[in-house]
């Protein structure tokens, strides 16, 4: 599934904000190990920024679903088309 | 950056787009942050933005702290803690508090019994006993079972003392967070009517709660109501992370929380200064003339503002002081306040009324000198965005909540603000909190020798009965008409109603005190009964301090009452429950005491009958003493 820069961007943002690194970027294979601060509390708090940023909500099995931000950008695009 | 409006905390103002980049330059005044990081506080924020406070703080080293008020909490909850921590240690800045947090996460209501070693190492001021409905015991098998309900209640009541006698014995103030009943009905309307319903059950709970020793109560579940239980539930993320609640609502949660935390500490404000124009009526007294003014019923403006006025005089009430603060003529505006017809606040009303052409920010200075008080116990309501920014930067320690444009809102921002919530009303609070400490104590015992009579007769207690006589008039009608759960039929009576109860020929009143090893709990039962005639007596008002309740008190005062009534050769007692809303505790007083049912009604009052002959009082665990 395509990837808008848009999406792309405005995720970035919800990412800085939450780990307040303004320098931090984004790639699909980005993960919770290569991030400082990103552990099971902060996660809970991403997950939920996200859903607001794009108007969107995750299910229990989609959380459960995400490896890497590759995986969280595809499901946002699958939810912003639908 | 988040919704503003999924928020709330409408009275808050927006948090500006560079908030991080604020916050980096605050933290880099070193030890001198404490008051840039309050000012920070003051904005909406995000959880986000919270915890990114809370980290700052702790970055920032102790002395960061020396011009907040410090206090150290646990946080006891079945759910997980960490995102209410960090939420509630940035929230605590915006009410001056400088929070330290020991996080008690997965506690079932019997595991939180027992002191969980991190808690009980610690040295704490506060715990906050935070249980959802998922730590409660499981709901009883029949929901239409009255029986099983009151013991439900019962034995969760109990989880709820011991944890906050075992917490109050360490020394601690304790929270009890009231219970968030869950959103699921299973059969919709019937729920209300099914005494066992969990929508009753924790309900009567939380009702309950408020007789726990010495506790102070977080109402958690009147907040869920408020945003709505939809909003509040998040079973997503209770399932995947023991999150309590929607995380989009832990800023609200959070300041609620520590607005509370502030109360304990006596940081609540006591003052509301209130503009005139367009805030307590609409137009401007100064342009439209007194008679211009929008205000009154049969007109939707002028009644909102009415509310807006009711609203200050509620809280006038209960103890705020109000003032006025406009610019404006000061004649026009005092003649316009003083004699429109439609106005409820009157100059009576205001402590310190100012109106002149000065900056607000001076007039508030001089409305606090004048009324003896720090700026941090005033909040100005003032419709106009340039005015309340004026006022927050000039003076960053008064409270300006943000105002929608339309009146109509004015009344719920403010209050929902919680300016002014305080943890307990009265003198006569806190001296019933000692009394309470007695009781922790007993109960320690309770644990030591297990079995109840045992326990009670190891108290020495003493049950001392009399009729009613002046001395105790007073405390006999406090209980007749504040007693709401251990009593029978809810009839209310007038002090003079209970002295003519000293000397009637009709009617018999007894009180009945007790007193143990551990100290004096005072005046806690009243029964009146009615010679009816016959060899009868009616039982017109039997009820009990539910302080004692356990302590086979009912048995005691039911002996009292036979023998005085088999002393004038009585045959009989009949007494009635008369149900309401609160006194389910009660429904099978009677059946406990031996009565047999001598017929119900349909709105679930039922009759009871004791045959005098042949009946004998049990051999009871303590002394009744009769003095003459």
């Amino acid at each position: 599934m395509p990837v808008s820069p848009e999406t792309l961007q405005a995720l970035e943002t919800v990412f800085r904000d939450c780990f307040d690194n303004d320098a931090l970027v984004l790639t699909p294979d980005l993960t919770a190990a290569d991030v400082p601060g990103w552990d099971s509390l902060r996660h809970v708090l991403l997950m939920v920024a996200v859903e607001q940023r794009f108007g969107i909500r995750f299910g229990t099995q989609e959380l459960a679903g995400l490896k890497n931000v590759g995986d969280l950008l595809g499901l946002i695009a699958t939810k912003q088309k639908g | 950056m988040v919704e503003d409006r999924a928020l709330g905390l409408a009275w808050l103002a927006r948090a500006p787009d560079d908030f991080r980049a604020r916050l980096r330059q605050a933290a880099a005044a070193g030890e001198g942050c404490g008051p840039a990081l309050r000012r920070l506080a003051q904005y909406r924020l995000d959880a986000l933005q919270l915890g990114h406070l809370a980290a700052a703080l702790r970055a920032a080293g102790p002395d960061a702290r020396k011009d907040l008020t410090p206090l150290r909490l646990a946080l006891l909850s079945d759910a997980t803690t960490g995102h209410v921590a960090q939420a509630l240690i940035g929230s605590g800045l915006r009410h001056g508090l400088a929070l330290e947090v020991t996080e008690a996460p997965y506690a079932t209501a019997a595991q939180a019994l027992a002191q969980d070693s991190a808690l009980s190492a610690a040295e704490l001021d506060v715990v906050v006993v935070a249980l959802g409905a998922r730590a409660l015991p499981p709901w009883p098998e029949d929901p239409t079972d009255t029986a099983q309900a009151a013991d439900w209640l019962q034995r969760t009541l109990a989880h709820f003392r011991q944890i906050v006698t075992a917490q109050q014995r360490a020394g601690r103030q304790v929270l009890v967070q009231t219970v968030v009943r869950p959103p699921e009905r299973l059969q919709g309307s019937l729920e209300r009517r099914l005494p066992g319903s969990p929508l009753r059950l924790t309900a009567a709970l939380n009702d309950a709660l408020e007789t726990l020793p010495g506790a102070i109560l977080f109402d958690a579940a009147a907040l869920a109501e408020t945003v709505g239980l939809e909003a509040w539930h998040e079973p997503v993320g209770w399932y995947t992370a023991k999150v309590p609640f929607a995380p989009a609502l832990l800023p609200r949660y959070a300041d609620a929380l520590a607005r509370t935390l502030a109360g304990i500490r006596g940081l609540a404000r006591k003052c509301l200064v209130l503009d005139l124009d367009n805030t307590l009526w609409g137009g401007c007294v100064g342009d439209d003339g007194r008679d211009g003014l929008v205000l009154g019923q049969g007109d939707p403006l002028g009644e909102a503002f009415l509310e807006v006025q009711r609203t200050a005089l509620a809280l006038r009430r209960r103890g705020v002081l109000l003032a006025v603060c406009s610019k404006n003529d000061p004649e026009l505006a005092r003649e316009a306040f003083a004699t429109h017809p439609e106005m409820l606040l009157r100059p009576e009303h205001i402590s310190a009324f100012v109106a002149n052409w000065d900056p607000k920010p001076d007039n508030l200075r001089s409305i606090a000198a004048e009324l003896s008080i720090g700026l941090d116990s005033l909040v100005l309501l003032d419709d106009n965005p340039a005015e309340r920014g004026l006022v927050r930067s000039a003076l960053p320690d008064v409270a300006v909540p943000e105002l929608g444009a339309d009146p109509a809102g004015f009344p719920l921002q403010l209050l929902e603000a919680g300016y002014f919530d305080v943890p307990t009303l009265s003198l006569e609070d806190r001296v019933r909190a000692e009394q309470y400490a007695n009781e922790a104590q007993r109960r320690d015992r309770q644990q030591e020798l297990g079995e109840l009579d045992a326990y009670l007769r190891s108290l020495r207690m003493v049950l001392t009965v009399r009729l009613f006589t002046a001395v105790d008039r007073g405390r006999i009608a406090q209980l007749i008409n504040k007693s709401n759960q251990f009593n029978l039929t809810t009839r209310r009576r007038t002090e003079a109603e209970v002295q003519r109860i000293e000397t009637s020929g009709e009617l018999v009143g007894l009180s009945f005190r007790l007193a143990d090893d551990f100290g004096d709990s005072g005046l806690i039962g009243v029964v009146i009964c009615r010679r009816a005639g016959g060899g009868l007596w009616e039982i017109d008002t039997w009820l009990m301090s539910c302080r004692v309740l356990g302590r086979r008190v009912e048995e005691g005062m039911l002996a009292e009452l036979a023998r005085l009534a088999l002393a004038e050769r009585a045959v009989a007692l009949a007494g009635s429950y008369l149900p309401t809303p609160r006194n389910g505790l009660v429904r099978d007083h009677y059946a406990r005491l031996g009565f047999s049912c001598a017929g119900d009604r349909t709105d679930g009052a039922t009759h009871w009958r004791l045959d005098l002959a042949g009946w004998s009082a049990p051999d009871l665990p303590y002394v009744i003493e009769r003095p003459a």
